[in-house]
């Protein structure tokens, strides 16, 4: 029934370093073997549940991507009933992600939100009691897919998507009008117009591939943001979590302020700690930051640590930081207990808490460091904070959506040079932008509609 | 005086462009059929322009035709001037558009129902539909005649609660003059139908001898006409122009000194209009900018100085309208024979119907044409076949017809219809049909005439015309693939005098000769390969599928794949607020419009592939539950 080929990340991200790539539906088994070679023999899939070493190359570069155990397993006796390949991968998250690329060039369709589980049931396997559990499954980490869409809705990514969409709208809309109404002495949307129009969105969106290419790895993952008073001990509390788990310190490009990230390991989950270059070093930079920087660090994170000093006690400023922070996920942290004893009151500390877990550390001796950890990850795992495989998923499927849309523009452009007539070309445009939607989930008609009768003066 | 004035298998109410075919099309599939119309001088009346296709339309002209309806060979009779649209545009979108003889359209029309056997054409005004068993049953009219029937179809147009407006005046009335009607409004909403209100507008006519057309450039027909009908008898027709003139800035002056007196602009009018057909107060305020807006002035028949200006559609009072048109170059001492004005009219919200057209609430009940919230002749007609034939197949207890939207223009419109919000009177138009590239007016009846066939609508004389031609185009373009163009200096020759054409490759095919796009077909019967002698229309279609192959396979597997959706079909039954999972707004929408398949379930608005992975689980929740308590 169901007759395209599916394929996801099958394991979370983050511990070790091992993740399994699923794939399921009838190419499944051609689609491996067109990524995968053998260490020994070929691969033909002709024998069902099988384990196979070898590696998965990139046909285009000819390079190895990743060590691999490749297991086979044919139509009936599998998860979804469908043949399935499951693709264990070895080299972390980088190449997890490429080797899913790869099979997703090859024909296989990015599986939706609880989609194995899904065709699993309707092909007869799982039992009733079962079904609604999928169902929670698609709700929910479809809800979680919508929250990334609509937070990365306020980011330069969507709001560039947007644009190229309104462009391509704008010449599909001209072709279009012309089409509807011939006799409107509309202006034409000449062959070198779409030439010209459709080869500069084509160079934007390229580059928009090649830079979410190189900085995807970064912008996965939980972020976090360490804010506070001065001299509460945001310094010395980065350090502490950095002091043994420093894996990644990059540059990000395209920031206005000196913007770095800190990325640590939190038992297997990656969290990206967003900070100001030297904030942690020097403390006279700290009273330069003004509450307008810490609004903007709370308003990119998806966990926002507040600290508070034992020794100094609640003031007003606690209170209007702790306001800032409103419904975004957030733990508070009074710190240095070891030092001396604390005079925070403890009614004046629930009522600024509200809610919120409250946790008494030490950075500087390391104490209670476990206990925060532990809390994130339950956050993490407890579905609180968006977890960073969906967020994964969110990036790939932008990026396929960009090499479509490209893809389709390239066609309408030697469509065009080939002197296929412009319904034609059309085709193309329209599919390109199709591509794009996909990412907000619009559809093209009723907006060409409207832009047609918004930019043209039509009727009888 | 109530008296039983007859009974019938199926009656229509209206005889306007969606009635007449509806009429025709249950007479001709053998029921006894009873068109009513308020006014048996106004059967087939084009009350707005005098012209019938275009894009879309015209491709909706070519459906109906290939099914066996009328419109095609109708205009075909009465046309004046026929144009092809789009030519250089592409097959898929190229369109053609006549101008007709209004009156003669409307007499040959009529004269085609009253030669209709099993069709009864009779004066009257409908006022009650009337019920019996939660069935409709029958009408009942002004003068009190009870005609009963199985099923009846309400093609009312613009008439339900018809209000003329022109400047400050406000009268009831139907279109041209005519009168409204009231009742048949009322006695839908009392069986439970929701109706709207929408709202449409004509331009001015104007005097011939009063217009001074050498200040206007000439709209010729095509030298060559093309005809609507497969099957028209080719007939030398003399063609009539066009002429075309623009407002100038003392037109604009003029609307904006006087937009306090526009119904449009004082509220007067409340009721959405159409975006494609704005009034010229509309186009003059929205586009402010540019300073001259294109009027064509068309004729409106051979026998009548009246002609249609079109572009200038308006509701300003009747000295506005005078002293704006006597402003465009050529038009200077015109003298206006009818005012334009603008219609408000009671529609009903058409997500009540079935694809099949008829009501959800009442079987037997169908509506089509600009009740429906439509506009145009051909939207009109191109319902009033479907409901024609789904009437008398509901008789026969036989299941509905459907067009899907990758088979017809028609498909395209009715899914739109009954499955998205409509909120301004419904145009067809190229764009709203993602599969615009296999539905070309070219190949309607290569589409459509089989079925027309089995539903009983087209004869078996032309079904065997339509065999013929089917396997001509196949033969040959079997030829083109097979034949190999030999490298000989011969060939070379005449390929290179084939513009850029290039020489031939060794083992070449003619087919992959006219995959090259400076080959026509025309050139490769300059090659010594010998061809059959094959009609305009058979090259014409063997040009077009071997040229654009490539693209209509993709359209097709695109289509391939929607119809693994189409086909999951949802029981009309479900309670869809029982239906755990589904977001609050899927809920909502499906539980009013009761999609009938998981493809038509996809596209109202505000459905997710989230929504549609829940339906399909839900389904098959159902299926096991169902099958365990057979066990």
């Amino acid at each position: 029934m169901c007759e395209d080929t599916i394929a996801a990340i099958s394991t979370p991200l983050g511990e070790g370093g091992i993740g399994i790539i699923k794939i399921s539906g009838p190419e499944a088994v051609s689609i491996a073997g067109k990524v995968f070679k053998p260490k020994r023999g070929g691969w033909d899939g002709e024998k069902s549940h099988t384990l196979v070493y070898g590696h998965i190359y990139d046909s285009h570069t000819g390079q190895a991507v990743d060590e691999v155990l490749v297991s086979c397993m044919k139509a009936p006796y599998t998860y979804t009933r469908e043949d399935v390949v499951e693709i264990n991968c070895h080299g972390g998250i980088v190449p997890l992600r490429k080797v899913l690329e790869l099979v997703l060039a090859e024909g296989a369709r990015m599986a939706e939100p609880g989609e194995f589980s899904k065709r699993a049931f309707l092909n007869g396997r799982l039992d009733l009691a079962q079904a609604e559990s999928i169902i929670d499954v698609i709700r929910s980490k479809t809800e979680d897919g919508l929250k990334i869409a609509v937070s990365q809705l306020k980011g330069d990514l969507s709001l560039k998507i947007d644009e190229l969409k309104k462009r391509l709208l704008g010449i599909l809309a001209q072709v279009e009008a012309n089409i509807d109404f011939p006799d409107e002495n509309l202006e034409e949307a000449t062959g070198s117009n779409i030439i010209i129009s459709s080869e500069e969105l084509l160079k934007e969106i390229k580059k928009m591939v090649i830079e979410s290419e190189a900085g995807i790895v970064y912008r996965e993952g939980i972020r976090a943001a360490i804010i506070g008073k001065p001299n509460v001990g945001k310094s010395s509390l980065l350090n502490a979590v950095l002091k043994q788990k420093r894996a990644i310190v990059t540059d990000i490009p395209g920031t206005t302020r000196d913007v770095i990230e800190e990325i640590v390991n939190i038992r297997g989950i990656p969290l990206r700690i967003i900070d100001t270059a030297g904030l942690h070093k020097t403390d006279d930079l700290v009273e330069k930051i003004g509450v307008e920087r810490t609004k903007e660090m709370i308003e990119q994170a998806d966990l926002v640590l507040l600290v508070l000093d034992a020794a100094i006690g609640l003031s007003d400023q606690d209170f209007e930081i702790i306001d800032s922070i409103g419904e975004k996920k957030s733990l508070v942290l009074v710190n240095k207990v070891d030092v001396k004893k604390s005079i925070i009151n403890q009614g004046d500390l629930d009522r600024l808490a509200g809610g919120r877990p409250v946790l008494w550390i030490s950075a500087e001796q390391g104490t209670g460091l476990d206990k925060m950890e532990e809390v994130i990850v339950e956050m993490v795992l407890g579905g609180q904070i968006v977890r960073s495989d969906t967020l994964l998923v969110a990036n790939i499927r932008h990026k396929q959506a960009l090499e479509k849309a490209a893809c389709y523009l390239e066609e309408a452009v030697s469509g065009v040079k080939s002197m296929f007539p412009v319904d034609i070309v059309a085709i193309d445009l329209r599919a390109a932008w199709e591509a794009l939607g996909e990412i907000t989930g619009s559809t093209v008609t009723e907006d060409l509609i409207d832009r047609i009768f918004k930019d043209f003066c039509i009727g009888k | 005086m109530v008296y039983s004035a007859g009974n019938y298998d199926v009656i229509v109410v209206g005889a306007g462009h969606a009635g007449c075919e509806a009429g025709l099309a249950a007479a001709r599939m053998g029921c006894r059929t009873l068109v009513i119309t308020l006014n048996m001088d106004n059967v087939a009346l084009m009350p707005c322009n005098p012209a019938v296709g275009g894009p879309a339309k015209g491709h909706l002209v070519r459906e109906v035709d290939a099914l066996g309806g009328e419109i095609g060979l109708n205009t075909d009779r009465a046309s004046i001037q026929m144009r092809l649209l789009n030519i250089g545009k592409g097959p898929a979108v190229q369109a053609l558009r006549a101008q007709t003889d209004k009156k003669h359209y409307q007499i040959s029309m009529k004269r085609v129902l009253e030669g209709q056997e099993n069709l009864d054409l009779k004066q009257a005004l409908a006022e009650r539909l009337l019920i019996e068993k939660g069935k409709i049953c029958g009408v009942l009219t002004s003068t009190g005649a009870i005609f009963k029937a199985e099923a009846i179809v309400v093609t009312a147009g613009t008439y339900l609660k018809g209000r003329i407006v022109i400047g400050d005046l406000s009268f009831p009335g139907g279109p041209n003059g005519q009168f409204p009607s009231v009742g048949l409004s009322d006695s839908l909403s009392e069986l439970g139908v929701r109706m709207g209100r929408f709202k449409t507008g004509t331009p001015p006519r104007v005097d011939q001898k009063s217009i001074d057309f050498s200040k206007m450039s000439i709209q010729p027909g095509d030298e060559k006409p093309y005809q609507f009908s497969f099957v028209s008898p080719f007939v030398e027709r003399e063609q009539m122009p066009c002429w075309l003139t623009y407002t100038t800035e003392e037109t604009n002056r003029i609307i904006r000194e006087n937009l306090h007196r526009s119904p449009l602009f004082t509220g007067s009018i409340q009721s959405q209009g159409p975006r494609y057909c704005p009034s010229i107060e509309t186009k003059v305020v929205r586009f402010s900018d540019k300073p001259a807006h294109q009027v064509f002035i068309e004729p409106e028949g051979k026998d009548t100085a009246e002609m249609y200006v079109q572009g200038m559609s308006t509701s300003l009072p009747e000295d506005v309208q005078l002293a704006m048109l006597r402003t465009l170059p050529g038009m200077e001492k015109v003298e206006m024979m009818r005012a334009g004005y603008a219609i408000e009219y009671d529609y009903v919200f058409p997500g009540q119907l079935k694809l099949s057209l008829e009501t959800k609430i009442i079987p037997g009940l169908f509506t089509a044409g600009q009740i429906n919230g439509t506009s145009g002749y051909e939207e009109a007609a191109a319902q009033g076949i479907i409901a024609g034939i789904n009437a008398a197949l509901f008789t026969k207890n036989r299941e509905p017809f459907i067009l899907k939207r990758s088979q017809a223009y028609i498909g395209v419109m009715i899914d739109d219809l009954v499955t998205k919000e409509i909120d301004e009177p419904y145009r067809m138009l190229t764009s709203r049909a993602e599969y615009r590239l296999l539905l070309r007016q070219d190949n309607a009846d290569l589409r459509l005439t089989e079925m027309g066939y089995e539903i009983g609508l087209v004869s078996k004389e032309r079904y065997e015309t339509y065999i013929r031609k089917q396997k001509l185009v196949e033969e040959e373009r079997s030829r083109l693939e097979r034949t190999v163009v030999p490298v000989s200096a011969d060939t070379k020759k005449i390929l290179g005098e084939i513009n850029g054409a290039g020489l031939p490759q060794q083992g070449i095919t003619l087919a992959g000769l006219l995959r090259r796009p400076e080959v026509s077909y025309g050139d490769l019967l300059l090659l010594p390969m010998s061809h059959p002698d094959l009609p305009e229309e058979v090259r014409e279609q063997v040009k077009i599928q071997v040229k654009y192959e490539g693209y209509i396979k993709k359209q097709q597997s695109q289509a391939e794949r929607i119809k693994r959706l189409e086909e999951k079909k949802l029981p009309t039954d479900i309670d869809y607020r029982k239906v755990k999972g589904l977001s609050m707004e899927a809920m909502e929408k499906m539980e009013n419009i009761k999609p009938v398949s998981i493809g038509q379930a996809g596209r109202i608005a505000g459905v997710t592939p989230a929504d549609l992975s829940v339906l399909l689980i839900f389904l098959e929740q159902n299926r096991r539950n169902k099958n365990r308590n057979h066990s």
